[in-house]
């Protein structure tokens, strides 16, 4: 079991004071906080070998290249791929999204089909929309069950001969619900339909093998695992990614270039034109260390008797309603108290230093479902304590209260 | 009638005899409960006020030189700061607005309470009150 709160003192921005009381951070599903540990390597990168990678020849340069490269190894180990060229270094979860959107414009033809479901995070939306129209393929959309999950059946029924592509997240953001992702992609594989996986909730919460689930595209960002901002990775079967052109045009991706004619470089460099962020991906490797110093599996323990906990206390208070109160969830909880405004709830939460997220949290499908304008979402992380949603339960009643 | 001016140090006065931020949440809360009801018909998109978390919808009728506001939202909080803009902006000329120089909302301390997302949504809104009396000054 892990220490709670041995762990908070790694997290300096937790004895933070807001609105002169104690900050409750439950906005983790937004962006995870960042341990000394990642914030000591960041900064050391920059006081002791800051410098361009991949092309020097001197020290600091080759120091710089093997920490960049150590991290793509450490990604590739944790989420289990088969080789490090599959991990591509990004700016994030969104960027990743992209690459595969851009790169499938010359594959995907008008007879085509692709499938979202009604929970994805408009990042996970918007680029396959702008995908059909350039190529004039059809978007399907599965639908959820009142209680926020899947309708599988719905699934199995628009999975039809035409369909190319399935992208689903792996856990919702706003409900917190993990997907049947197994299955999923099962099901897809049986119909010759290539998958995407949205990790961006998944990857912080449990352990993942990419090659057991043999998802063809997994992309989550650093950000949401205790790492920096601006950095994420898109995970790719090597030769999925090698039939797909790159992204962007630039350094780093060729091998030569002549005005004749330019060769691209092999995989992962392909993907990768630019410099790129050294620091963050030298953090984010980071980041996995330290979550793996505490163990993938106290994490998912210690989250669930929060959830456990919040959802528990949170049923006692009058006409409060829970979106997505399933069994197979990570530790993100939306709901609305009454018909009061969500974001009157988190404005006056916010005076109790409390921090949630309240509005559409980017899905307005989940938002037009339920027929409602938002929901406050709180969302907890192995640093946060009982005591502290003890606190949020407290100020969430005198919220409710006051707008009583 | 009291200029734009005096409205605001009347509401800089009233707030300075709040404790702290919960009474003035109380009372903007208490404002927006009892904002006049607004016309179902003028809810509609066009009057829709972008930039808010909530959806607030403004109205304007001009007559006399005078133009009147109204307004709604969908949440307690933004209904009882609009009450006070329509206090302050209501029933003035188009010149009166367009000149005025809103200084209330720093004075009541309400800034370091509201959010960056809601801090802008109020922006939006004295800016469209102002949009809407430069129509009105154009017209006449």
């Amino acid at each position: 079991m892990l220490d709670v709160y041995k762990i908070r003192e790694d997290f300096p921005i937790l004895g933070k004071k807001v609105n002169n009381t104690d900050l409750i951070y439950f906005d983790n599903a937004a962006t995870s906080q960042t341990p000394n540990q990642v914030i000591d390597v960041i900064s050391n990168y920059y006081k002791q070998y800051n410098s361009n990678i991949h092309r020097g020849l001197h020290s600091l340069s080759a120091d710089a290249t093997n920490k960049y490269e150590n991290s793509r190894t450490i990604i590739k180990n944790h989420f289990g791929a088969s080789h490090e060229h599959e991990i591509i270094f990004t700016s994030g979860t969104t960027h990743g999204i992209n690459i595969i959107s851009s790169g499938l414009e010359k594959i995907i033809s008008s007879k085509d089909e692709l499938i979202v479901s009604e929970m994805e995070h408009h990042s996970n939306i918007v680029p396959w929309q702008m995908l059909c129209e350039k190529t004039g393929s059809k978007l399907k959309v599965i639908p959820i069950n009142d209680d926020g999950s899947l309708n599988m059946d719905e699934y199995k029924s628009l999975l039809t001969s035409a369909v190319k592509f399935v992208f689903i997240n792996h856990v919702s953001n706003t409900l917190g619900i993990v997907n049947p992702v197994k299955e999923i992609i099962d099901l897809a594989h049986k119909n010759n339909s290539k998958v995407l996986i949205d990790g961006a909730q998944g990857a912080a919460h449990f352990k993942i093998n990419l090659k057991e689930l043999d998802v063809d595209y997994y992309v989550a960002s650093a950000h949401k695992l205790c790492g920096p901002t601006g950095v994420g990775f898109l995970y790719g079967k090597s030769e999925l990614l090698n039939s797909l052109p790159p992204y962007q045009g630039g350094g780093e991706m060729i091998s030569t270039v002549t005005f004749k004619k330019t060769e691209y470089a092999d995989l992962p460099h392909k993907f990768e034109a630019g410099t790129p962020n050294i620091a963050g991906v030298i953090g984010f490797g980071a980041a996995i260390e330290y979550m793996n110093s505490i163990g993938f599996n106290n994490i998912e323990m210690y989250e669930k008797e929060l959830l456990d906990y919040a959802t528990e206390n949170l049923k006692k208070i009058e006409n409060i309603k829970i979106y997505g109160d399933v069994d197979d969830k990570i530790s993100v909880i939306s709901f609305n108290v009454g018909n009061n405004h969500p974001s009157d709830i988190g404005s006056i939460l916010d005076q109790y230093g409390v921090a949630v997220r309240t509005g559409q949290h980017c899905t307005q499908p989940i938002m037009d479902h339920f027929n409602i304008p938002g929901t406050v979402r709180a969302s907890f992380s192995f640093y946060n304590t009982k005591s502290e949603i003890d606190l949020f339960i407290d100020a969430l009643k005198k919220a409710s209260k006051m707008l009583g | 009638m009291q200029s734009i001016q005096q409205i605001q140090d009347q509401i800089i006065e009233e707030f300075d005899f709040f404790q702290d931020w919960s009474e003035k949440y109380q009372y903007l809360i208490d404002l927006g409960k009892n904002l006049p009801e607004f016309n179902d018909s003028n809810r509609v998109d066009s009057n829709l006020i972008k930039g808010c978390q909530s959806k607030v919808w403004l109205n304007s009728s001009f007559d006399n030189n005078i133009v009147i506001f109204e307004a709604d939202s969908d949440a307690i909080i933004s209904k009882g700061i609009i009450s006070l803009l329509i206090r302050v902006f209501s029933g003035h000329t188009p010149n009166e607005i367009i000149a005025a120089n809103i200084d209330f909302i720093e004075k009541i301390g309400l800034n370091s309470h509201l959010s960056q997302t809601r801090a802008n949504g109020l922006l939006s809104m004295i800016k469209q009150i102002k949009i809407y009396a430069l129509a009105y000054q154009a017209k006449n």
